[in-house]
């Protein structure tokens, strides 16, 4: 009996399992069961589990129990700076890698109305920065202090100017708020330093938010929670990318994700400009970068991405008339269960994931804008070129369950029509079929060699000729 | 960081955001001038060539800068430059140090009607072609100086 892992992903709607054989590092057998983060969260594991032996006969003394979770709402999260395309953008950022879901953003001084907001929200952990180093104190200070007075439990990660940042943190200390102070988002103007506070937060989740969850009720039956899973297949994707020592990755890479509410996009890619005399502008991009476009969802938001397409266009791509579509995704976000039951349906639901792909891909991706000067027209380059990425990998429900998904992935892909898009142009093509990423996100540190062994057998290559 | 004793003066670790306005590529100019401010105790923000006036207000608020330098030298200066003080104003920037300097304008103009067109926009000092980074690091001293004494800027 070769040593073996057990990871486990606790969703919104259910609790996955995949056990693994460390040595051969081969998937041993998978098992689910339901969410039951709101109620008992052992219940659902204990389901999965009973799951998981009948599929392989019996359960083995697993050496690594590790998990993360998305349950309960995910990690949500307030992010607070000071100008909002400098450290409003980098604390955004900050928290988007964490593996947050975003569910408010503000810079500025926080006002009354803000400081309601936030307290409408309630969110699990808030991220406080502004100020470069050296830079601007007031500000921070003072929404440290506004904070303080609020009526909010949650722990506040302090990552803006270091000269204000213990005050900051005293305030709220000194209200009874958990505080963390880590290093500045933006320690210097227009650099971004977004480690620190994505590693602080990460420990905030698993000191308290996972006890604030009721998630630790299970701790007899893991050793860890690590992360929400969006930093697991965030840090699955980095270890596919980069490989281990002796062991080289897939290089420079991006995955998608379609869910039932957001699309997420990570890439890990330094994303410097490839084309001739382009003049890099804006912040700089974090090698690893995850976006998350919240209007773009196959159930809950499937109306918002037929008005960022075009009724028209997701009319023609369905091949329905108008008013059919109209009917269907009435039915599709009055049931955001609903599972595609006709021809109809399913035509629907690849036109509904393939604008959400290539929309989220856009906006993921860098542009390219001519800008004309008296000495000649110069291209100034926002964001990261991924034209020249070598894998692009398609994960989440409708792309590694459907059919089409290899179809579905290409419309990531750049599009000679719109030169400006600094989308990936030839990479090769995977479909995460086993859903497998966030396991291998979780074993990244105690087996980092399986863990790329098992990525690197399990991604399921697709071939890029098909239209 | 340890300063020199030289750089002792009024305006040693004053933060300074520099750059070249609106679609102009002509950077080198800007870099000496950034160098020689640095050497002369300056903290240098440099937002480089091809920024738009607001950039160098984000810049400012993000930083606490203590002025602003523009630089423009294809001559389209006073366009890019209209409403830069009223940009500061609406940012709460109401009183931060603005300097411009360059090729301001096409052809050749009176520097005296070139320099009032920019004091008038509210910036509190305006440079010709050609100036030395001395004079410039000099004029910060004194309206530092100046403001040290609670007056916007120096008379000279």
């Amino acid at each position: 009996m070769t040593a073996a892992a057990l990871l486990i992903d606790f969703g919104s709607t259910f609790t996955k399992l995949r056990a693994v054989d460390l040595e051969a590092a081969h998937v041993i057998g998978s098992g689910q069961g339901p969410s039951t983060v709101t109620t008992d969260v052992t219940e659902g594991l204990h389901k999965a589990l009973g799951d998981l032996e009948r599929r392989i006969g019996w359960l083995p003394d697993f050496k690594h129990r590790l998990a993360c979770s998305s349950a309960a709402g995910g990690l949500r999260m307030v992010t607070v700076g000071l100008v909002p395309e400098l450290t409003a953008e980098a604390a955004r950022r900050a928290a988007l890698g964490a593996g947050a879901k975003l569910t408010g953003t503000f810079a500025y001084r926080l006002t009354e109305g803000d400081m309601h907001r936030i307290e409408g929200i309630g969110p699990d952990i808030i991220l406080l920065a502004g100020g470069t180093d050296g830079g601007n104190r007031e500000v921070i200070v003072e929404n440290a202090k506004r904070l303080a007075a609020s009526s909010l439990a949650c722990p506040v990660v302090v990552a803006g100017n270091r000269d204000a940042a213990d005050e900051a943190a005293s305030a709220l200390a000194r209200a009874g708020k958990p505080v963390t102070v880590t290093g500045n988002v933006m320690p210097e103007f227009g650099r971004l330093d977004v480690e620190p506070a994505r590693a602080a937060i990460r420990q905030v989740f698993i000191d308290r938010i996972v006890h604030a969850k009721g998630i630790d009720r299970a701790a007899a039956m893991f050793d860890a929670v690590l992360m929400p899973t969006p930093a697991a297949v965030l840090e699955g994707a980095r270890l596919l990318a980069d490989g281990v020592k002796g062991k080289p990755g897939l290089g420079p890479l991006v995955v998608v994700d379609v869910g039932g509410a957001t699309t997420d996009v990570h890439s890990v890619a330094e994303g410097a400009p490839t084309r001739e005399g382009v003049v890099p502008h804006g912040l700089p991009e974090p090698v690893v970068k995850r976006t998350v476009e919240g209007d773009l969802g196959m159930r809950i938001n499937a109306k918002t991405i037929t008005e960022a397409a075009g009724l028209d266009a997701i009319a023609a791509a369905a091949d329905l008339d108008q008013a059919h579509v109209r009917a269907l995704l009435d039915k599709l976000t009055a049931n955001v269960e609903r599972l595609p039951q006709s021809d109809d349906e399913r035509r629907l639901d690849r036109a509904l994931a393939e604008a959400a792909l290539r929309i989220a891909m856009t906006r993921h991706a860098g542009t390219i804008t001519i800008v004309q000067t008296v000495t000649g027209p110069i291209s100034i380059q926002t964001g990261k070129d991924l034209s020249d990425i070598k894998a692009l990998i398609g994960t989440g429900g409708v792309l590694a369950h459907g059919a089409g998904g290899a179809a579905m992935l290409k419309r990531c892909l750049a599009d000679p029509a719109e030169p400006h898009t600094l989308r990936p142009r030839a990479p090769d093509l995977y479909l995460d079929s086993d859903y497998l990423l966030f396991a291998c996100g979780l074993l990244k540190d105690k087996e980092p060699e399986a863990a790329l062994t098992l990525g690197l057998r399990h991604m399921h290559p697709v071939r890029n000729n098909v239209s | 960081m340890p300063v020199e004793p030289e750089n002792n003066g009024p305006g040693r670790g004053r933060t300074l955001v520099t750059g070249v306005i609106g679609v102009d590529t002509h950077i080198v100019g800007n870099r000496i001038l950034g160098m020689a401010l640095e050497e002369a105790g300056f903290k240098v923000v440099a937002l480089g060539a091809l920024t738009p006036a607001e950039d160098f207000v984000k810049a400012a608020i993000e930083t606490a800068a203590d002025g602003i330098m523009v630089s423009s030298l294809y001559g389209q200066g006073e366009l890019d430059c209209r409403g830069f003080r009223a940009l500061c104003v609406e940012a709460g920037l109401d009183d931060i140090l603005l300097y411009v300097g360059g090729n301001l304008v096409v052809g050749k103009q009176d520097w005296v009607g070139v320099e009032k067109r920019f004091l008038d926009m509210g910036f509190d000092r305006a440079f010709p072609p050609g100036t030395r980074t001395a004079d410039v690091i000099a004029a910060l001293r004194r309206d530092f100086a100046a403001r040290a004494e609670g007056r916007q800027r120096a008379e000279t």
